[in-house]
């Protein structure tokens, strides 16, 4: 994915297996929006809370904390995920892309829609609708609105803002631009 | 949640021997706080993390299964298919071969939770996950499952649970999966502490509360379920899954099923049907399977069928409703079985 290949950014090797670690913290090296990372986290720590709290990227939402909402939602290896059900100790060695890491000088043509079309009220669940949507284009640069209706099927947004976020997407699509 | 510990073994022998219990081993106790102190398996973690989060479960450690090579193929073995229990939901679901040959299992995969839970949930964990009643999920309620007197469905709010086999515990197995893997006849390898074990069935594995009111499933502690293997299905296969949730979004089925059809020119030689979210544990409704068995599959024949297949249902107070939506998915199921 273009955005994820940052000059500086080199992959991260695998941790090491085996050994146990913990209760305390442990040192994990992960890549988040195209930079290496080495940080201690504790083993209970989840990656949404270690990209909130460690790496101040609180542009991902904690909502309901089980997988329930998709609030949460960021790329591991460039697929969505709930970032509240992943530890993150697994992620060691892994990619991560938040919504800090989709916009380059400009917004990313997904948010620059989202705005234009409307498709935001409180923003809450924002963040993750827009990593869901992005990942969508990305292996189906045009869906169907079936296809948008399926990849947004996890999101709750209690302002209702669905049918805006499906216009919004659509629009993206029939334009063609996939990346800022 | 609470601080534990963390060992992501190499291989299957170091994870059986980390292991002290099982998560339903772990969940049962005289009363009060979950026991301290157990070491547990963990694939995904979607169903282990919520337990954990829900206070229901205080592990000192977790034993990670997705970093042991070798647990995430899909292989040919005998004609049919030899699936890694760390095989996610996602990937069940887009893989060609499944898709073709078992076709009801990919729609199951494929229909259950959002897409970002089936990248990370397993088809070993999904297999494997706790009911989700509410009363086994509240910490308040001590029923029979976790070693307390009573279940609170009855008398309680039971619209989600259990039509069949309810004796003393009203769950309905909560694997979308689980009804088409027992539809297919597959069954589960197995490797404990002692090595491996006879493979048993999907359909023997799974329990019934008359069996065991505890556990869903005979896995013992230290046991990996090492492999989902799938016979190979007769030339003629039809198979399908559908569910019907509450909403069309992600959920967990208020009624799903799968139906296996051999079929030859438009003839049943061999049929499975089973019921999911219907007991506890998914429901091989073999009075619809006689009553398809030999018959040419046309609509007559297939509204006796989906008829039959709830003999001896005994709905709970709130949730007769499932009767006719079980009905209506079965026709539903046997006839876009049969024509495509
Ligand atoms: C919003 C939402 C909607 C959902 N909807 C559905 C649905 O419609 N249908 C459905 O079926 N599910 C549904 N689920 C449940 C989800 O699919 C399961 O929680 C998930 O599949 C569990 O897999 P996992 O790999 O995360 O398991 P884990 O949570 O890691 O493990 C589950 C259990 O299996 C044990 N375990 C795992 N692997 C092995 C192994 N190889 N050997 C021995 N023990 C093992 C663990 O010890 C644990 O007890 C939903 C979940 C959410 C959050």
């Amino acid at each position: 994915m273009p955005h994820n290949t940052a000059p500086h950014a080199s992959r991260c090797t695998q941790g090491v297996t085996g050994a146990t670690v913990g209760p305390g913290a442990a040192a994990i090296r992960l890549e988040v929006n195209g930079i290496v990372r080495a940080l201690a986290v504790l083993p209970s720590e989840t990656l949404a809370e270690v990209l909130r709290e460690r790496l101040a990227l609180t542009g991902t939402k904690i909502a309901c904390d089980r997988g329930a909402c998709s609030s949460c939602t960021v790329w591991v290896d460039g697929a969505p995920v709930c970032s509240c059900m992943v530890l993150a100790i697994e992620v060691d060695g892994h990619r991560v892309t938040s919504i800090e890491g989709l916009a380059g000088e400009a917004l990313h043509p997904v948010q620059s829609a989202f705005i234009e079309h409307d498709a935001i009220q409180c923003g809450f669940c924002t963040p993750g609708l827009v990593m869901s949507c992005v990942a969508l284009l990305e292996s189906h640069p045009h869906p169907t609105e079936e296809e948008v209706k399926a990849a947004i099927g996890g999101h709750l947004c209690r302002c209702g803002t669905y049918p805006h976020v499906i216009a919004a997407v659509l629009d993206v699509a029939r334009k063609g631009k996939r990346s800022p | 949640m609470d601080a534990f510990e963390w060992m992501s073994p190499q291989d299957i022998e170091q994870a059986a021997r980390a292991a002290t219990t099982t998560v339903a081993a772990a969940m049962v106790r005289d009363s009060g706080e979950p026991a301290a102190g157990d070491a547990l398996l963990k694939a995904g973690g979607i169903d282990l993390l919520d337990l954990m989060k829900e206070g229901l479960l205080k592990p000192r450690r977790l034993i990670h299964l997705r970093n042991i090579a070798g647990l995430d193929r899909i292989e040919g073995a005998e004609g049919g298919l030899r699936i890694g229990p760390n095989v996610t939901l996602s990937q069940l679901a887009s893989h060609a071969e499944v898709r073709m040959r078992f076709r009801a299992l990919a729609q199951a995969a494929g229909a259950s939770a959002s897409p970002q839970i089936r990248h990370l949930a397993t088809l070993g964990g999904n297999l494997l996950q706790r009911p989700r009643c509410w009363y086994l999920r509240s910490r308040a309620h001590h029923c029979t499952r976790k070693g307390g007197d009573r279940c609170f469905a009855f008398g309680g709010e039971n619209q989600y649970h259990a039509i069949f086999d309810h004796k003393g515990c009203a769950i309905v197995h909560p694997s979308t999966c689980a009804t088409a893997l027992i539809a297919f006849g597959a069954r589960l390898e197995i490797t404990g502490p002692r090595g491996a074990r006879r493979a048993p069935s999907v359909e023997e594995f799974l329990l019934l509360p008359e069996a065991d009111l505890h556990r869903e499933n005979t896995l013992e502690p230290g046991e990996i379920v090492t492999a989902i293997v799938l016979p190979a299905p007769a030339q003629a296969t039809r198979s399908l899954h559908i569910k019907q949730c509450e909403t069309e979004s992600f959920d967990w089925p208020l009624a799903d099923v799968a139906v296996v059809l051999d079929l030859e020119s438009g003839v049943c030689r061999k049929a499975a049907v089973v019921l999911g979210a219907a007991a506890p544990a998914p429901h091989r409704a073999r009075a619809a399977e006689a009553a398809l068995t030999g018959k040419r599959i046309e609509e007559p024949v297939i509204r006796v069928a989906a008829r039959a297949a709830l003999q001896g249902a005994a709905p709970l107070a709130k949730n007769g409703y499932k009767l006719p939506i079980f009905e209506t998915l079965l026709r539903r199921a046997l006839l876009a079985a049969t024509e495509g």
